[in-house]
């Protein structure tokens, strides 16, 4: 039964290796900032998480100590990643706005954070490239 | 065989926040360099954990929890002093 649990945890901990090295890569190998943005954002998040999923099962099967830290961390982890990257998002869009350097968003309408937050805006139709804007 | 699999974790860590370190000195722009420290604090929770495991001690957990409150804290402060040129206005 240990047996079973230890080949669990090593592949949880192998797996989150891998995550680390590839979130952290990315960091170096994606060309602009918006898609480097995105590899540690998700990748490290995912290797913490199994990293901290690996702890609580060794402390729990192999120790008998069951311990809701790891859980605290994951929860704290998972709630703050979105907030930071959507902040980096949006001082990296203005730092770059002064150079007219921010890259197209696809659409006639601007970027969000550039938007007149007075004037009302429709919701935008994905997908046929125009907007519901009169 | 957890012992192999810790080894294996601690290099790749320990590999990424290398990454971390020269993207942190040779980077494009600012952003490029807060979220080069956001990712190295998201790695070093991770050596923490794995640190507290190959010593089995749970003592480890709240030097983890506290780095990802200061980590994210931090990462805010940078990003509004970016953004709005002072971070308490």
């Amino acid at each position: 039964m240990d047996l079973a649990f230890e080949i669990i945890i090593s592949g949880l901990l192998i797996a989150a290796g891998v995550f680390g090295i590839v979130g952290s890569f990315g960091l170096l190998k994606l060309p602009d900032t918006m898609t480097r943005l995105h590899a540690p954002t998700k990748a490290t998040t995912l290797g913490v998480g199994g990293v901290l999923i690996a702890s609580m099962l060794h402390f729990w099967v192999l120790e008998n100590t069951l311990s809701w830290h790891e859980l605290l961390i994951t929860m704290f982890l998972l709630l703050t990643a979105p907030i930071t990257a959507n902040l980096i998002a949006k001082a990296h869009l203005h730092s770059f706005r002064a150079d007219e350097k921010t890259s197209p968003t696809g659409s006639d309408r601007d970027w969000a954070t550039f938007e007149d937050a007075a004037v009302e805006q429709q919701p935008m139709i994905t997908g046929s490239g125009k907007n519901q804007n009169t | 065989m957890i012992e192999y699999a810790l080894t294996f974790a601690f290099g790749c860590f320990g590999i990424g926040l290398l990454c971390n370190l020269y993207r942190i000195f040779i980077a494009p722009g600012v952003v490029d360099r807060v979220l080069a420290l956001d990712t190295m604090v998201i790695n070093i929770i991770a050596l923490l954990v794995l640190y507290g495991i190959s010593t089995k001690t749970g003592m480890y957990f709240e030097a983890a929890l506290l780095f990802a409150m200061t980590g994210f804290v931090s990462t805010v402060a940078y990003c509004k002093f970016i953004l709005r040129g002072d971070i308490i206005e």
